[in-house]
């Protein structure tokens, strides 16, 4: 028995892989098995090779895993290209049309199952990809039947013989690799628990915590890997009277946003890397204005057009300083599915407490990997709205203006939105007097400028830090943000095993730095290991800044494209010894 | 019931005397007062350079926001309050060159918001460079051998582009100015009106009197028929674009907010924000 597998399918985009995948993870999540999806892809529409790799487990995962246990490939190049990562028993199953041939050194064993042929028969040669379901199934030892509701949900609405057909090809599949199998091949996957969990994407999370938050427009360019969050928005909000406006570009998208959260609508915008270049003028603009905004930075391989549908940690460094200018900003890093859908509502709460642009920042396996969540309670979203005025104001004299820039001690000025009597007031992105008419006087500079900065010097947020600190005095600190997460525990738990003591920091509120609870993790680790996809270690960079011990810190960086392994992870830290 | 001068503050405006842009600051007071508005419902939206500083010249709620951004501001706000009247202004390099592509698809949008543009033909702020808007040969510090670019028809643009409201006057006429204001403010949709303003420190060619001389009124055409987008691009080609008064308005086509599934009739800005429970297992569920 077995409590964990990693399967993956590939083939060339735009023949169907996504589906395959998307059919066997649902029916899995609905036994109750965690899961964890990785998708390589290219930033074409058809062609190009393409896999979905999934691990299948009976405890949560978060991290792809470092070897493979049953490769579907629909042609050649996919077993050229993934044979590597299959263990010794691991298993090729692979369409016999194209003549698989079995890579010379592996001792994974291959099986040529006539994906095609099958389905042909069936009726059609599209259904292939469910043959290639049924023969996992066999591997698996499952209960094709599984799949018969899936299957039913995707194809009800093309008619009963169609639901009947596929689920036909998925029992031929089944079939063929059962007689085929060798005996001691098939993987005997523990039974889940058959709970009732999420399978969902980052960019779901996001999206979903927005709505919880009373969120009712945005407005967004298209963009991997953002794009997810608009297109479930465009679907979500309608029926909640909200909207969703594609911009015809992304200076738009932010400035409308802004617009909208001036209107005192709750408002975001969500990008990755080159539109958030774009965008840093109005996010400025939003500081200044003291206007809240909520902007999602899902972060992919940079610079310029970079590596658009592959994972990197490059975008940290502009999140925190981007825009000219000083500025409050508040940046949030979410490491869990979960916890991309908690703080993005929160997000709301902050850049109302705070009336300053809040930066989401997300990654592209965070954004993509489709994963199993535990349900998410919409209960624990509060909503706070800071210092919004509601009622009546009262009237000011001889017409003047609002104090809407009121120096206060917390540095938080009263907020009006247009439409309330005796609440007039100017907004604008010159410096300006308590009630907003521009002023460049020396000393009200210095009273706005303080007044700006103050306010998130001692900002509330529920967990700056995800700590799994256990030692008092550890050999190692191993710190990340965003999606490591998960690799970064795995390796963890193989370090520990070796007799290391490790303590694991996740930095959730990047800024303004939880320098703090940083620095006394920091004193109490020999060595400290940040782990980030980027190639010149801005956490570490930032780490260093906030709390010293720069020779402590050591970079772990990759910046290939693909997201740590949790055994580079492991190696890497290992050599610090 | 406000008047005019309910939308007056104290602030003094910064323009040069004799700038065009003080009657377009009157013309918007009137036509507020005209069509009912009290100061609380409108917001000014402005970008930046010296005809961008009017949203601080009017009593009511302005912002002042990013070169070339005024129109992504204004339909921000028009989307979280419907009720409220919005209007759009700046110059013409702020619409006609670093915000052209808002222009253009907020003209092709639709959402009802008024754009009114001042139009001097010259960067004033910055101290004298080209506009968009300059004419061929037109001599300024950034194009000291006289601009060999073409100059942009705005009107022209907006048709193309889908308008439903395309109109336009000059600074000196304040009472065809203020009814040409309103007219935008009551159309559904979005309505452009670009208006000669006058530079007096650094147009010396664009001149009041340049104007006067140059323009042709639109309610002097006989039989000039504002529905008709043929006549309308004919009249502006036969013009050189010189011409004033309602050029052109499509009164069938519904505004963006009126073609916007589920959006709700009320201001999103009174939705409620808190989502119960059946709502949220229902999205939920989309994920099991």
């Amino acid at each position: 028995m077995i409590n964990q597998l990693s399967w993956k399918v590939g083939g060339q985009q735009g023949e169907g892989i996504e589906s395959t995948g998307e059919i066997f993870s649902i029916a899995l999540n609905r036994l109750g098995y965690y899961l964890y999806g990785y998708r390589h892809f290219s930033s074409r529409i058809k062609g190009g090779h393409t896999n979905n790799k999934i691990r299948v487990s009976t405890t949560q995962v978060r991290s792809i895993s470092d070897d493979l246990d049953i490769l579907v490939a629909f042609d050649q190049e996919t077993v050229d290209l993934n044979y590597k990562e299959l263990h010794d028993r691991g298993i090729i199953i692979a369409d016999a049309k194209f003549n698989p041939k079995q890579p010379e050194d592996t001792n994974a064993s291959l099986y040529a199952v006539p994906f095609t042929d099958l389905a042909t028969e069936l009726g059609t040669s599209l259904m292939k990809n469910m043959v290639a379901v049924g023969a996992t199934c066999a591997v698996l030892d499952l209960d094709i039947n599984v799949f018969r509701e899936v299957v039913q949900e995707i194809f009800g609405k093309k008619g009963q013989q169609v639901v009947d057909k596929n689920m036909e090809a998925v029992k031929a599949g089944f079939d063929y690799m059962k007689e085929n199998l060798a005996e001691d091949a098939v993987m005997h996957l523990e039974k889940a628990d058959g709970k009732k969990r999420l399978f969902m994407i980052g960019n779901d999370a996001i999206a979903l915590g927005a709505v919880a938050a009373g969120c009712r427009f945005m407005a967004a360019y298209p963009i991997t890997p953002a794009s997810e969050i608009m297109e479930y928005l465009i679907k979500a909000l309608p029926p909640l009277g909200g909207a969703v406006i594609q911009t015809e570009d992304e200076i738009a998208a932010v400035t409308m946003a802004i617009g909208a959260n001036y209107g005192g609508v709750r408002a975001i915008t969500a990008s990755a890397g080159p539109g958030l270049s774009l965008k840093m003028e109005a996010i400025g603009l939003s500081g200044i204005t003291e206007q809240p905004l909520v902007i999602v930075d899902t972060q992919r391989g940079g610079p310029s057009t970079g590596l658009p549908t592959k994972q990197e940690q490059s975008d940290l460094m502009q999140m925190i300083y981007g825009t000219h200018g000083e500025i409050p900003k508040i940046v949030l890093a979410p490491s869990t599915v979960q916890e991309a859908f908690y703080d993005t509502a929160e997000a709301f709460n902050l850049a109302e407490e705070y009336q300053c642009p809040v930066i989401v920042l997300s990654d592209l396996q965070l954004s993509l990997g489709k994963q199993t969540v535990e349900p998410l309670d919409p209960n624990k979203v509060e909503i706070r709205r800071g210092k919004l005025q509601t009622g009546e104001l009262p009237e000011i004299e001889n017409k003047g203006y609002f104090k809407r820039y009121e120096v206060t001690e917390d540095g938080v000025s009263p907020r009006v939105i247009p439409g309330m009597k005796n609440g007039i007031h100017h907004v604008t992105g010159v410096e300006h007097d308590e009630t907003g008419k521009p002023s460049e006087s020396a000393a009200n500079r210095n009273a706005q400028m303080d007044k700006r900065m103050r306010k998130i010097e001692n900002i509330k947020f529920d967990t700056p830090v995800y700590k799994n600190a256990p030692h008092d005095e550890a050999d190692l600190l191993i710190v990340g943000f965003n999606s490591t997460r998960g690799a970064i525990e795995e390796a963890i738990g193989r370090l520990e095993n070796d007799g290391l003591k490790v303590n694991h920091a996740h930095i959730r509120l990047i800024h303004p730095f939880p320098a703090d609870e940083m620095l006394s993790l920091v004193k109490s680790a020999k060595k400290v290991a940040v782990v980030e996809n980027n190639a010149t270690g801005q956490l570490a960079n930032i780490l260093k800044m906030n709390v010293g011990h720069a020779e402590k810190v050591k970079k772990v960086t990759k910046y290939d494209g693909n997201p740590f392994l949790p055994h580079e992870i492991y190696s890497r830290c290992k050599e610090l010894f | 019931m406000a008047t005019f001068k309910d939308f007056r503050n104290s602030v003094k405006p910064n323009w040069c005397p004799g700038c065009g842009d003080f009657s377009v600051q009157a013309a918007i007071q009137r036509a507020a007062a005209n069509v009912g508005l009290e100061p609380e419902n409108l917001a000014v939206i402005s970008g930046i350079g010296c005809s961008g500083r009017i949203s601080g010249y009017i009593n009511s709620y302005g912002f002042h926001g990013i070169h070339g951004r005024s129109l992504p501001i204004a339909q921000g706000v028009k989307m979280a309050n419907r009720d409220l009247t919005v209007i759009a202004s700046g110059g013409d390099g702020d619409g006609f060159a670093i915000g052209m592509g808002h222009t253009i698809h907020a003209i092709r949008r639709n959402v009802d918001v008024t754009y009114i543009v001042m139009d001097n033909q010259i960067y004033g702020l910055t101290k004298g460079q080209t506009s968009p808007r300059s004419a061929t040969g037109f001599k300024t510090k950034s194009t000291p051998e006289g601009s060999i670019e073409q100059a942009i028809a705005p009107m022209e643009m907006a048709l193309t582009a889908g308008a439903t409201f395309v109109a336009q006057s000059f600074s000196t006429d304040l009472k065809d100015l203020t009814a040409l204001i309103e007219a935008g403010i009551n159309h559904k949709g979005f309505s452009l009106i670009n208006v000669f303003s006058p530079c007096v420190t650094y147009n010396k060619v664009n001149t009041y009197d340049w104007f006067k001389e140059n323009l042709t009124k639109l309610s002097d055409i006989e039989g000039y028929d504002p529905n008709n987008r043929e006549e309308a691009m004919q009249v502006l080609m036969k013009h050189d674009g010189l011409v004033t008064g309602l050029i052109y308005q499509n009164t069938e086509r519904p505004s963006y907010q009126e073609l916007l599934k589920g959006y709700s009739e009320k201001p999103l800005v009174d939705a409620e924000l808190k989502l119960d429970q059946e709502h949220f297992d229902k999205l939920a569920a989309e994920f099991m």
